[in-house]
């Protein structure tokens, strides 16, 4: 039935095929940008700055407690750890608040997201 | 009404002892082996036939793969690559936890803290074992910002010690949070529905919404934790 002289060949077939799959890909692309819904990404976010403050403080209470524990100094270290770890804690949720929580140090952090490096804290 | 965190509960199915150590087959335990079965299942079985352009099961094998392996790119760049067997078995063993947790009578073993403990400080240690050996003591710089005064330092330096060490707890923490959390609010909800009887249609409709939303933060939640772990990686391998 079908005339063989005018079915498409190979190669326009090949570019229609990878024409169809850019398209498909760009929109599968938008599609997966727009699917996290914008309440559950923000419930992420701040669960991640609560649970991050919580943490470091209780992180920095617990090295005190260790440190008081081996050096015999019993309240001390673990009272100013404790400060310590508010601080740290105040720190990350910067960072996570910046979108800087790619890198360890604050100070790299900053340098590397807006490469301004100001004096310390 | 049921108790809401009776799910929680660690039953010992086979219960073992070698010396004074329990290390009895736990309902976590089972679930984690089947976990790790259906994972091997689902990616030997889906890209057996190898197509070309491939089938249904392929697709869905061929989504995870490009989906960590993209994330390894951007994240951590081509250093990382080596890298990918570790993060893709962290992100499908977390995923498939999470997702099994939600089948009804089954058990979700990323709602025990310890297990997560377990992965992240896994990664914790594994990335600072790779920052050590990359960079050698200039691994400690990160500690200390360039160009701050040195009399901060010893302020400074306790902080930047404090939050790194609280990394996999925070990693830990989160993951276990959002499942616990979910998890009892379904049976809060689940407990309505039958206490309220005719009016219990109004609390079933929320469960589903919220059933939806928790497949959603399962999601999520697998992609933080792995991202996360990314983010670490690429820390210890480029540190500026």
């Amino acid at each position: 039935m079908t005339d063989e002289s005018n079915h498409p060949n190979l190669e326009d077939l090949g570019a229609r095929v990878q024409a169809a799959r850019a398209r498909e890909a760009v929109e599968t692309g938008r599609d997966r940008e727009h699917s996290g819904s914008a309440s559950s990404a923000g419930m992420g976010l701040g669960f991640r700055i609560a649970i991050e403050l919580v943490v470091n403080i209780i992180v920095g209470t617990g090295i005190g407690y260790l440190l008081d524990w081996w050096l015999g100094t019993r309240p001390w270290l673990m009272v100013v750890f404790v400060f310590l770890g508010g601080a740290a804690g105040v720190m990350s949720i910067y960072r996570v608040a910046k979108g800087l929580d790619d890198s360890i140090g604050l100070g790299q952090a900053s340098r590397r997201g807006k490469s301004d490096q100001t004096d310390g804290p | 009404m049921a108790n809401p965190v009776e799910q929680f509960q660690i039953e010992p199915l086979v219960p073992l002892h070698i010396g004074s150590v329990n290390v009895s087959f736990t309902n976590s335990a089972l679930l984690m082996v089947i976990s790790v079965a259906l994972v091997t299942a689902f990616l030997t079985l889906s890209v057996r036939g190898r197509a070309l352009v491939p089938g249904r099961w392929q697709s869905m094998a061929e989504v995870f793969y490009e989906f960590v392996a993209n994330m390894i790119r951007d994240n951590v760049g081509s250093e990382g690559r080596k890298y990918f067997p570790f993060i893709f078995s962290l992100f499908m063993f977390v995923l498939f936890g999470n997702l099994l947790g939600l089948v009804p009578y089954s058990f979700t073993y990323t709602s025990h803290i310890i297990v997560n403990f377990g992965l992240a400080a896994t990664v914790f240690i594994g990335v600072t074992i790779i920052g050590f050996s990359r960079h050698g003591t200039h691994y400690l710089r990160m500690f200390f910002p360039h160009g701050a005064p040195i009399l901060t330092a010893p302020i400074l330096i306790p902080i930047e010690l404090i939050s790194y060490l609280s990394r996999p707890f925070s990693l830990a923490v989160r993951l276990f949070a959002n499942m616990t959390v979910g998890h009892i609010m379904l049976k809060v909800m689940g407990g309505f529905v039958v206490a309220l009887g005719v009016l219990g249609v109004l609390p079933f409709a929320f469960l589903g919404a919220i059933t939806v939303l928790e497949f959603g933060i399962a999601l999520l939640q697998a992609y933080v934790f792995t991202i996360l772990c990314c983010i670490y990686l690429n820390d210890a391998i480029h540190m500026h």
